[in-house]
């Protein structure tokens, strides 16, 4: 049956299916049981699983992964909330020291199903750290999957086929879209389809520019190529899905077709995605590209007070600037 | 040492005074009442040959063998005691200098040379012994005790009255690991949940070279009771004592009561690793006055004042000891090099198209040289 979610709806449609699915789910975090977590993700699962699988924690993201990671070596598979993304430092050390090398260091003996759900990115108008990117710092940690969903129906597929991967996986939400709606087809097994895990998808075809997003920039680029079709340019839009792993078999693919590729994320651009992509996609194809690579995102400031962060943000003015001026070459 | 801060040995709970002689305490001698002589040689035997263990061990650091060795010298009696009162199904989280722990779950120590060697990062299956792997980075693996011990909680293997099924959870950790955020946040977790677990705290006095004082002002076991964790002090350097709290911690853990802070207060009397130098930081004279109180002397003493230590039996040990440490040197010199095709392996569980890609070019890379100069 295919359904009009909004975005928060499918991952709580998500979950309720994992939680149906294992029990050996169970999903802990601040705030997450009877009030449903501040963003209403997780609305109703506390009623109907219970609270010793809905699980509100002590006020500790260094204790709620390390106590995850505790429950998985004894055989449950955690999914974890951190609040919001400026909050998930505290347990930056469970994460990148832990988390991510259990499986390594144990030879395979050990695998540490945990999934991470991290509410992301701007444009909500709050308090800082309430508005961050931080999934590059992730990304660069070997052992760690890092991936965003983009709209409704990936957002249900991905958080399933997360809390079924045996490996850690930081789930990042884009939080400025939870209210988005789009169809979600809820009877579909995501366990039974192909992974969304570490493949990105061609979203739109075109012939003139590619265009690279994940999470909540996607919906951005949509609107990008929406705007320059106007204006009789072709856009092809990559949606990452991952950054760990990054796809870039379809992103040079892509960029073999058009010769002009443009970046954007909301994080800084300084040492971020856009950057490894740039790399790569110069390394994979080079003779096809008619203009460099270029990049749009976050500068390289703190994120900025709620008043000026429409200006900061990767919006869909500066966005069209960046494809002008490779197709400009 | 009779000051009122962390180092003082008001409170402790002592079974054996450093002389070898019993001393009665109205809780904890009945924990200690089934140990009969054969059970008090064979911890003896263990401490023997767990120290026998950490001196090849050290030994093989300084001619070349090992990268760098942690010592376990002076806390067998808080390492061997604690372990040898948990049961099978009982689950060990230790740090990384808990090679008497790792004797008492039947792991063959020459299992935990691999990490030191440089040929793998942990070296053991810990499912097949239940002590996990040696975890190096201060208290983080406190919470993953903790959410083991709410796991076992979980699978319903607390508070049945089988002993078979009963599960108790220990995590040991060190005087320097209190000041982490992450040993607060597991009293938390494990206080809340009511967790089958025991936190053996084992205050050895020095972290590198930071004495205790630079940790805390009072007793580390006062941290307890402000989490609604109960705690206890025991002379680390006391075998019985520490079998007997450690008993009375993961039966309380096991039958459903919750967690407790164990503090052994012990000494190390070796340096931090083979990398330190505590001759620039600490006295010859406190050395001197703990290895007044080494503990494998002060059971030994207590076996030989009762005529319970026979020179078969000792010549039996000796002999013990002497084929482990030459199977240590032996194993050591023959762990040798993994191959480099390792290093890409188990990164993930599942495909990872990046690694996969890494691997593939460095092995074209390494092939290019094949048939060529090195």
């Amino acid at each position: 049956m295919t359904q009009r979610l909004t975005f928060a709806k499918a991952i709580n449609t998500g979950l309720r299916k994992a939680l149906e699915r294992d029990p050996k789910v169970l999903l802990m975090g601040e705030d997450i049981g009877p009030l449903g977590g501040v963003f209403r993700v997780t609305d109703g699962l506390a009623k109907d699983f219970g609270t010793d699988r809905v699980v509100d924690t002590p006020l500790a993201e260094s204790g709620i992964v390390g106590t995850a990671i505790g429950l998985a070596l004894r055989g449950y598979r955690p999914v974890c909330e951190i609040q919001f993304d400026g909050f998930i430092f505290p347990a930056f050390d469970q994460i990148t020291t832990q988390l991510s090398k259990m499986h390594y260091r144990s030879r395979g003996r050990l695998t540490l199903p945990v999934v991470i759900r991290v509410p992301f990115g701007g444009g909500i108008g709050a308090v800082e750290h309430h508005s961050e990117s931080p999934e590059v710092l992730f990304a660069h940690t070997a052992g760690l999957r890092v991936v965003s969903p983009s709209d409704p129906q990936d957002a249900f597929t991905m958080i399933q086929q997360a809390i079924a991967s045996p490996d850690p996986v930081l789930f990042f939400e884009p939080k400025g879209r939870y209210w988005e709606k789009g169809d979600v087809d809820t009877d579909a097994d995501p366990l039974a389809a192909p992974s969304t895990l570490d493949g990105a998808r061609v979203l739109r075809s075109g012939t003139d520019v590619t265009l690279v997003a994940h999470g909540p920039t996607v919906g951005t680029a949509l609107k990008v190529a929406d705007a320059a079709a106007a204006e009789g340019r072709s856009i092809e839009v990559v949606d990452l899905r991952a950054i760990s792993p990054l796809d870039i078999t379809t992103v040079a693919a892509s960029v073999r077709r058009t010769g002009r590729c443009v970046v954007v994320h909301e994080a800084p651009v300084l040492y971020g995605t856009g950057a490894e992509v740039a790399a790569r996609v110069t390394e994979e194809c080079f003779y096809h590209l008619e203009a460099p690579v270029l990049r749009v995102g976050g500068f390289h400031t703190p994120y900025p007070v709620a008043k000026l962060e429409h200006e900061y943000l990767p919006g869909l003015d500066r966005v069209l600037d960046a494809v002008d001026r490779v197709l400009a070459h | 040492m009779g000051t009122s801060g962390p180092l003082t040995d008001d409170g402790l709970v002592q079974l054996l005074s450093p002389a070898g002689e019993r001393v009665d305490h109205p809780e904890y001698t009945p924990r200690v009442a089934h140990l009969d002589a054969d059970a008090l040689r064979g911890l003896w035997r263990d401490m023997v040959l767990v120290r026998r263990f950490d001196t090849e061990a050290t030994a093989l650091q300084r001619q070349g063998e090992l990268g760098l060795w942690a010592q376990s010298l002076g806390q067998e009696a808080a390492q061997v005691g604690s372990g040898r009162a948990l049961a099978p199904q009982d689950y060990v989280f230790p740090s990384y200098r808990e090679h008497g722990v790792a004797h008492t779950r039947g792991l063959d120590l020459t299992e935990v040379l691999r990490l030191f060697r440089g040929v793998d990062h942990g070296g053991w299956d810990p499912e097949a012994v239940n002590f996990h792997l040696y975890t190096l980075v201060i208290g983080s693996h406190t919470l993953h005790a903790t959410g083991y011990a709410m796991g076992v909680q979980r699978d319903g293997a607390v508070g049945t009255g089988d002993p078979e099924r009963d599960t108790a959870v220990v995590t040991y950790f060190g005087d320097g690991a209190t000041s982490q955020g992450d040993v607060s946040e597991a009293l938390v977790f494990a206080a809340v949940n009511n967790a089958p677990l025991v936190l053996f705290l084992q205050n050895n006095q020095w972290a590198i070279s930071e004495p205790t004082t630079k940790q805390a002002r009072v007793p580390l076991a006062a941290r307890g009771p402000g989490f609604g964790v109960p705690s206890v002090r025991v002379d680390g350097n006391d075998v019985l004592a520490c079998y007997a709290v450690t008993a009375e911690a993961v039966e309380r853990a096991r039958s459903g009561g919750g967690p407790t802070l164990v503090e052994a207060f012990t000494y190390r009397m070796g340096a931090h690793t083979t990398s330190d130098d505590p001759s620039r930081y600490r006295s010859a004279a406190e050395e001197d006055y703990w290895r007044q109180r080494d503990p494998i002397d002060r059971l030994e003493k207590h076996l030989v004042a009762t005529g319970e230590l026979p020179d078969a039996f000792r010549e039996q040990v000796q002999a013990e000891a002497d084929a482990l440490g030459e199977r240590v040197r032996t194993t050591a010199r023959a762990l040798g090099r993994p191959e480099t095709s390792t290093m890409f392996e188990h990164v993930y569980a599942t495909p990872h198209s990046v690694v996969d890609a890494e691997r593939a070019w460095f092995e074209r890379y390494e092939a290019s040289f094949a048939g060529g100069e090195k």
